[in-house]
């Protein structure tokens, strides 16, 4: 039989042969260029972001200052805020919509929704995704997902009041926690999110293995397409677990099932098991893609190729494994079996291996190289030393004896920082500053991006540092009003401290915002190579065009080739320049059948 | 301001912060080198015109001994870590002798049941206290944990002790108090708004004191 | 340097190999959906088992209160269906576009594309309905996903023999039953309706041909998919 597979043109996908000019709606808001999506992901998820560091302002101002009205206060109905005190059960919602807001909203589309789309048929060599229509619909369900979240805070009762993990039976008995209509909207929110994030990964899984340009193999890919690939392998793993666990807490509120009611046999810790067997994979979502992207910018500003290669691969690889086996480190308090605690104990204490293998090849990469401090590498270097602080403080709570105190306290919540926003948050920094010419056709100004930058840096270890030690003192997460225990009364101090860095932090954040913004209209225009780099995006004008390349360059090297002895006179030896030596990749064998 | 974990008072906090020190060595060790070894790179390998950057791939060596170094270490952390986790943890670790109580969760608050006289529980002499938990020093006890509605935890930061208490299960925690005087029971997990204020006192008396409040308890007394 | 053009240009017609798997990407996808598919129904038929291994009573005693033999059939439905999605694929691949056609000495007539997706749509279609069915016949019984509705028929027997009915966790059972019935049936009926999508926008115009008929693979591979799934819900949620 022969194969079907090239007969006739793709029923979608590849991206047109012809570009004619299309009108404002079909070229930015129903858009099927993987560019644009990644653009319109930018701006909505940035909004997200925003929307939830409000939300951290306001527990900041509630913990710092339990006793003061909050300044503002006012503007927010009695169901909230009272006299301009926030409510206990505002609080409690303003600390679970941060969570949701942060995790599924913020970092994971702006990792996965942005650099995924944005990058991946950049960096292969494809002119667009596979399935350029699916694409459009995951971004669209992404924002219908964000607008549902968005309206829980409208409706009678307002959004969850059981943290972003939805703890059962809390989560799941509107007589216990108080919520209604919320709860519904939350599990209604990430089963659309959860829909998005499947087409979205199934896409890039299939655009990375069927869509590189000639000679782009496995181990030529750079290692931030390899981070996105395996994060999409996780998300279309790992969500729908996500979905049918809200599936069900969604009936116990809605049908009155029983799943996760201990009173007719359902079981509480079920829902934990679910949620965490999706969380973890989760967390790796929210942390690969960000190594990926580091690894692109520390090669590039060390002018030197990633130290390592290899076993950097490897190590994505073995992170994402491991990754699904250690979920269980969130439950050691939760009365399951001690002796699987031992177990998940071990697998967790073993992810410590590749993260360090990860941190030292990126050292590796910056000995003895020539370091150039653009912006995206001093973000990339924040995230290494931030994100070792965050993976060393891991294994406090991975050792489980230790885990007793820590467990649930602030230094979980100084750990989950350090990790998110140390790591994700600073790589983002980098890629948004490295890729903006790529998607804008302009600079963003260097000597803002380094006033926040360095500012940034301070506040944030002003911020989250402390927290560490008032973890250790044992302040519980999530409480209202620490002044009420003897024991962290002497600690309050260090919280306003805390609430004071937390506020500047937050205020620096519109430095970037303003640059951003700023840059749009009146930055300098971007050479066609800003940053002298080698990967296959650079080949094109900036911005590119719509379809990217009239015909996919060949790929003749790896990735990271910089300072090669070949290259010359010039530091950098694109993916795309053919030297004398080199040949035509061998073209793709045809497939006999399929 | 305390710049450290919560002053012991139960057996369990010599091991737990013996380990903690040990990993706090482990990390700072492993965080100096890495920040140190950042800043000195920094400096050291700044960009100067006309330098070229030393070109390699790597080197196989220093990958292999990078991986092996934090795997030995965490293995062996695991080890004994888990020694410790099976002594607190296991249901076979709790100590034959040890003195039952029964802790009931519920929102927002702990009610502790006392064996009373026959310091046996489930007897007709047992009773009651909301938001009182009394134990003895030097004494290993047991607390029966249950909940009513939600998922509760029990967290008693002195006594390095926390345990979830999960509607539908009875989980068993033991512990052995070092040091008497009062101290403070919070709830560590989310369970509803009123999660802050989910406060037990702990009182840990001598023997004879513990009897004294049991008898006066047992006389219908208040305190 | 044409010799190159000509071959290495994956992306335009005429299509060479899609260089990396020697899948055509849509079925590829398909895989890729698929596999995130297995994740969903794990979810749930997880839940299923921890939930009935830790229930603290008996789970009702098959044929108690479910329909077994209705089921069954609906069953053989579904399987009917795969079977004429097989018969479809085969049609296409040796060119058949037609509906029916006469074989010469003999009476049975050929089938072709248009007959053999009909029927696999019908069959889908069928066993839907007969879903439908039953679950009005079961709520009207009194089995409900939160379990036996008071005062119901089911109830009375239920309290009358408590074992054959597993009373004690019926909340669970009627939460599982439905949850996973149901999310099965939404997925038949996701199939149902792309392939008469199919049917009328490629199978009736006859798109389809020998060499290019991937439409009828992918759904294919998403149709035995979802009768895989069945014949594990049947085993575990009506005979077990």
């Amino acid at each position: 039989m022969t194969s079907v597979a090239h007969a006739q043109p793709h029923a979608h996908g590849g991206g047109d042969a012809h570009h004619a000019p299309m009108s404002f709606w079909r070229k930015y808001i129903f858009s099927t260029d993987h560019k644009i999506i990644g653009i319109q992901f930018l701006f909505v998820s940035l909004f997200f972001l925003l929307v939830g560091g409000i939300l951290a302002m306001q527990i900041r101002w509630q913990l710092g200052f339990p006793a003061k009205p909050m300044p503002g206060g006012g503007l927010l109905p009695e169901t909230m805020v009272s006299d301009g005190h926030i409510l206990p059960e505002y609080y409690v919602q303003l600390v679970s919509m941060h969570g949701t807001f942060m995790v599924f909203f913020a970092i994971m589309p702006l990792l996965v929704g942005v650099y995924a789309n944005f990058l991946i048929p950049l960096k292969i060599g494809a002119h667009d995704m596979a399935f350029p229509r699916i694409n459009m619909w995951s971004f669209w369900a992404a924002l219908l997902a964000g607008l549902i979240m968005t309206a829980s805070f409208f409706v009678p009762n307002g959004p969850i009041r059981s943290g972003w993990t939805n703890y059962v039976p809390l989560a799941a008995r509107p007589d216990l926690s108080g919520v209604t209509v919320g709860q519904m909207l939350w599990c209604i929110s990430i089963v659309v999110l959860g829909l998005s994030s499947v087409m979205g990964s199934l896409n890039y899984i299939t655009t990375i293995i069927n869509h590189r340009a000639p000679g782009m193999t496995w181990f030529r890919m750079p290692l931030s397409v390899w981070a996105l690939f395996i994060t999409a392998i996780l998300g279309v793993l790992a969500l729908p677990v996500l979905q049918g666990a809200a599936i069900m807490l969604l009936f116990d509120n809605v049908l009155g099932t029983h799943f996760f009611d201990p009173a007719a046999g359902g079981q509480a810790l079920l829902w934990q098991h679910l949620f965490w067997f999706f969380g973890h994979p989760e967390v790796y979502i929210l942390i690969l893609p960000a190594m990926g992207m580091v690894s692109d910018i520390i090669a590039n500003g060390s002018r030197k190729p990633i130290f390592g290669y290899h076993s950097m691969v490897f190590a994505i690889i073995g992170i994402a494994f491991l990754g699904w086996i250690v979920w269980g480190h969130h439950m050691f308090m939760s009365g399951m079996n001690p002796t699987l605690g031992s177990t998940f104990m071990v697998s967790t204490l073993l992810i410590a291996v590749p993260s360090a293998v990860k941190v030292f090849n990126w050292m590796g990469t910056m000995w003895r190289g020539n370091l150039r401090f653009h912006v995206p590498m001093m973000n990339a270097i924040g995230f290494v030393s931030m994100f070792t602080i965050g993976g060393l403080s891991g294994i406090y709570m991975a050792a489980t004896p230790v885990d007793i105190p820590l467990h649930d306290t602030q230094f979980i919540v100084a750990h989950i920082h350090y990790v998110l926003f140390g790591g994700s948050l600073f790589a983002l920094f980098a890629a948004m500053t490295y890729w903006y010419p790529k998607m804008f056709g302009k600079m963003m100004s260097e000597r803002l991006g380094k006033v926040h930058f360095w500012l940034t840096f301070v506040f944030y270890n002003m911020t989250f540092f402390p927290m560490h030690i008032i973890g250790m003192g044992g302040q519980m997460r999530r409480i209202y009003d620490p002044t009420i225990y003897n024991f962290l009364k002497p600690q309050q101090p260090l919280n306003e401290f805390i609430s004071y860095s937390a506020f500047a932090l937050f205020a620096v954040q519109f430095l970037f915002a303003f640059n951003f913004l700023w840059s749009l209209k009146f930055g300098k225009k971007a050479p066609q190579n800003p940053w002298d780099d080698n990967g296959l995006e650079w080949s094109l004008p900036n911005p590119a065009p719509h379809g990217n390349w009239e015909k996919v360059p060949n790929v003749y090297r790896g990735p990271y080739e910089f300072s090669a002895p070949e290259a010359g006179d010039k530091d950098y030896l694109p993916q795309y320049t053919k030297l004398p030596t080199d040949r035509d990749p061998v073209p793709a064998p045809v497939p006999a059948g399929h | 301001m305390r710049w450290w974990l919560p002053d012991a008072g139960s057996t369990f906090a010599g091991p737990i912060d013996g380990l903690f020190t040990a990993i706090l060595i482990i990390t700072g060790i492993a965080l100096v080198l890495v920040e140190v070894g950042l800043v000195t790179f920094v400096i050291r390998y700044r960009g100067r015109p006309g330098r070229k950057a030393f070109y390699t791939h790597g080197s196989t060596r220093a990958e292999v001994i990078w991986t092996a170094i934090p795997a030995v270490t965490m293995v062996a952390l695991g080890l004994i870590s888990n020694h410790y986790w099976v002594l607190i943890k296991d249901k076979k670790s709790v100590p034959p002798n040890a003195y039952r109580l029964g802790v009931h969760a519920k929102q927002f608050e702990w009610q502790v049941t006392y064996p009373g006289p026959d310091e046996k529980l489930g007897t007709s002499d047992d009773f009651t206290v909301r938001n009182q938990l009394h134990v003895i020093v030097n004494q290993p006890t047991a607390v029966e944990l249950t909940s009513e509605d939600v998922i509760h935890s029990f967290f008693v930061p002195e006594w390095r002790l926390k345990q979830d208490a999960v509607p539908g299960m009875q989980i068993t925690a033991w512990f052995e108090a070092t040091k008497t005087g009062e101290f403070e029971l919070g709830c560590a997990e989310l369970c509803g708004m009123g999660h802050y204020r989910m406060r037990a006192r702990v009182f840990v008396h001598t023997p004879d004191e513990y009897k004294a409040w049991v008898a006066q308890q047992a006389a219908g007394g208040t305190e | 340097m044409t010799h190159a053009t000509q071959t290495l240009d994956q992306m335009r017609p005429p299509y060479p190999a899609e260089p990396g798997s020697g899948v055509y990407s849509s079925k590829l996808g398909m895989w890729v959906f698929l596999a995130s598919d297995v994740m969903f129904f794990t979810a749930l038929i997880g839940s299923y088992i921890i939930l009935r291994f830790g229930a603290p009573g008996e789970w009702a005693k098959p044929g108690a209160v479910l329909n077994v033999p209705l089921t069954a059939v609906n069953t053989f439905l579904l399987i009917c269906s795969s079977v004429a999605m097989v018969k479809a694929y085969a049609a296409i691949q040796d060119g058949k576009k037609y509906f029916l056609r006469p074989v010469p000495g003999k009476t049975l007539r050929d089938g072709g594309l248009k007959f053999w997706l009909l029927v696999t749509i019908l069959c889908g279609a069928a066993f839907v309905s007969v879903q439908v069915v039953e679950y009005i016949k079961l709520v009207g019984h009194g089995f409900t996903p939160a379990g036996y509705r008071e005062g119901s028929l089911l109830a009375e027997h239920a309290a009358a023999d408590a074992a054959k009915y597993g009373a004690a966790v019926a909340g669970l059972y009627g939460s599982s039953f439905f949850t996973m019935t149901g999310f099965h049936g939404f997925h038949v009926t996701c199939g149902v309706i792309s392939m008469t999508y199919l049917y009328i926008t490629k199978v009736l115009p006859e798109k389809y041909s020998p060499q290019d008929y991937r439409g009828i693979e992918v759904i294919g591979l998403y149709w035995h998919f979802v009768d895989l799934v069945w014949i594990i819900l049947f085993t575990i949620v009506y005979l077990i």
